[in-house]
């Protein structure tokens, strides 16, 4: 069962994710080493694959260093979930396939240490030890077509390979776009489950 | 219902008639800027999936600026990933340490940039180039090896907050103080998302310099980017760099364009302001608390541009840096330092006790020639004071401009620049 680490407080950046000083590797298992060094220097000791973290508003503010999304992946943390996250840190996390996921209350409802049953196609997060549920916002569509391609390097090749011939992601600029899904950062009405 | 400019760019470029907010896209890239930090990553990813190839080397500018001159083995391997690439690609805008300087403020006033553009980069201050009509954003460098690649990125169309500045700025008070001022009124985040639009009487008054500052710090709102939409002093800055308006598109926003949020602001009533640690919204009047300093940093692609440098020189000129107070002074560009050799403003700030150093990042995100050590108090006129910005975790810094910076150097405590009129003669 994944732990939760809490981490409450809103505008972690990611100076604090991943400072400077560590951005001459961009080998996933060095920054592994260091990540949230500057806001919790023993949670790279503490951590276990799977983990999730639960951070106030705003999580990821700052510089664009994707670094920051590779170093959380890489010491194992599964997903963050917080109240919203800042613009390119989300970007960063659906490019890489990783899981930032979106919930209003997310940091009253927790506390560190307790464990969670993460309900992805549910849209689901339990806290074991309170039993309460709260609904995150769902994972947009169009960041769900990135991971099942394996992430948004992947996706354009495969739009490429496509003018060739094969099946292929559309591009997003054909009429049949969706829009308007979950903007990320807009609180959502029913949030709380 | 009308659109913003920064719709109409991202219509125009992702070959819609028309865009709305929300709306997922994929749109053309019209320049893609390097630098060593975040691009080598971009180019492994490139390099392990086969796709090494670069969309257009005409639309890659190549400036490495963060750890140069390399401060170390492992960044000087970064910088030869680099220089590498870009001969490899025959990449020919490529600006190389010497020649260059801090990315954003090369490319601001290379003639590269150009209004209607769309810029992205590996570095969060893209935002920079807003101020030239162009929609610029930072992102990480998966996005920026797909800009590489094939030229295009992704984009989810922003809302816009409109700012409407009217009114003169008062002696002393400058563009950094506006944008201080404006991230305290919304919060670090009160722009999350959003497209920061500035106009009103204040800003057309303003020089480019001026507005680069304000586009710059977009992201330290959480903006998606600063844009400011082109008028006489846009037209003759590009001018006088041999950009001539046939070479560009002019967008302006619709009158009924819908905005999400509009602010008004009289500038009159803004005053020197610092962002208190830890964050840029933390911001007070200069000179509230007489707040013991350490360092004092002047630079940065915020304000590290000849008319800082000038405004620094003023208080200056006659005084000496406090004992006790390590000051240095970072030109952003070869081109500003030239001009600043000219000028004989370095001369000033050397007589003043400051140590001027070379173009680079360095100091700002505490890579190198700068780093704050454990307690230290620093006042910056660069962007971010987050716990570890500049060195130490427990180093405390404070955000403000060239001239607040320069008045506190002199001071020793955060100062007022008002009280620090300009002395001719050496004291």
């Amino acid at each position: 069962m994944p732990r939760v680490h809490v981490f409450a407080r809103d505008h972690i950046n990611t100076d604090e994710i991943i400072p400077a000083r560590h951005l001459t590797t961009d080998v996933e298992s060095e920054l592994a080493r260091y990540a949230m060094e500057d806001y919790d220097r023993e949670f790279v000791r503490r951590v276990r694959p799977g983990d999730l973290i639960i951070a106030g508003a705003d999580f990821g503010c700052g510089s664009s260093r994707e670094h920051a999304v590779w170093a959380l992946r890489g010491a194992g943390v599964g997903a963050v979930i917080a109240p919203n996250f800042a613009r390119i840190f989300y970007r960063n996390a659906i490019n890489n396939g990783f899981l930032a996921l979106e919930c209003a209350g997310i940091v009253e409802a927790f506390q560190d240490g307790d464990e969670a049953v993460l309900d992805l196609a549910g849209g689901t997060i339990t806290n074991l030890r309170t039993g309460q549920t709260l609904r995150f916002v769902p994972v947009p569509p169009f960041a769900l077509a990135v991971q099942r391609a394996g992430g948004w390097l992947e996706y354009m090749r495969e739009q490429d390979a496509g003018a060739a011939g094969t099946p292929t992601p559309p591009s997003l600029n054909t009429p049949s776009t969706e829009a308007g899904h979950g903007h990320p950062g807009t609180p959502q009405e029913d949030a709380h489950a | 219902m009308g659109m913003t400019m920064a719709q109409k760019i991202l219509a125009a470029r992702s070959g819609h008639a028309e865009v709305v907010p929300g709306q997922l896209i994929e749109c053309a890239t019209d320049l893609v800027l390097c630098h060593e930090i975040t691009t080598p990553a971009a180019l492994r990813m490139l390099e392990e999936r086969g796709m090494n190839r670069v969309f257009d080397p005409a639309k890659i500018v190549a400036i490495p600026d963060h750890s140069v001159p390399a401060m170390n083995i492992k960044a000087a391997k970064m910088y030869q990933k680099l220089k590498s690439w870009v001969q490899e690609q025959g990449i020919h805008h490529f600006y190389d340490v010497g020649r260059g300087g801090i990315a954003h403020v090369v490319l601001e006033g290379s003639g590269l940039l150009r209004p209607g553009m769309t810029l992205v980069s590996g570095d969060s201050h893209t935002c920079n180039g807003g101020a030239l009509g162009a929609f610029a954003t930072g992102v990480g460098s998966t996005d920026l090896a797909g800009a590489i690649y094939a030229g295009r990125v992704w984009f989810k169309v922003p809302e816009t907050m409109l700012i409407r500045v009217t009114g003169e700025l008062q002696p002393g008070v400058t563009p950094k103080d506006l944008v201080l001022e404006v991230i305290r009124r919304i919060g670090a985040d009160g722009a999350n998302y959003l497209v920061m639009e500035w106009t009103g009487d204040t800003i057309d008054r303003m020089d480019m310099e001026g507005r680069f500052t304000l586009t710059n710090m977009a992201i330290e709102a959480g903006g998606k980017t600063g844009i400011i939409a082109v008028d006489d002093t846009t037209r003759a800055y590009l001018a006088a760099r041999g950009v001539t308006p046939d070479l560009y598109t002019e967008y302006t926003s619709d009158p009924d364009a819908e905005y999400r949020v509009v602010i008004e602001l009289d500038a009159s009533a803004v005053e020197p302001t610092v962002a208190y640690p830890h964050i840029p919204s933390n911001g007070r009047v200069a000179g509230t608390d007489a707040v013991p300093i350490t360092h004092a940093y002047v630079g940065s692609c915020t304000n590290g541009r000849i008319s800082d440098l000038r405004e620094v020189a003023h208080i200056l000129r006659g005084r000496r840096v406090a004992d006790g107070v390590q000051m240095i002074v970072v030109p952003a560009t070869q081109a500003v330092y030239q001009q600043a050799a000219r000028e004989g403003l370095l001369e000033v700030f050397v007589a003043a006790g400051a140590s001027v150093s070379y173009p680079s990042c360095g100091a700002c995100l505490g890579m190198h020639s700068g780093v704050l050590g454990p307690g230290d108090v620093c006042i910056s006129s660069s962007n971010r004071n987050f716990v570890g910005r500049m060195g130490d975790p427990s180093a405390q810094i404070y955000l403000a401009s060239p001239a607040t910076v320069a008045a506190s150097a002199v001071a020793g405590v955060i100062a007022d620049p008002r009280e620090y009129a300009p002395r001719q003669e050496v004291a």
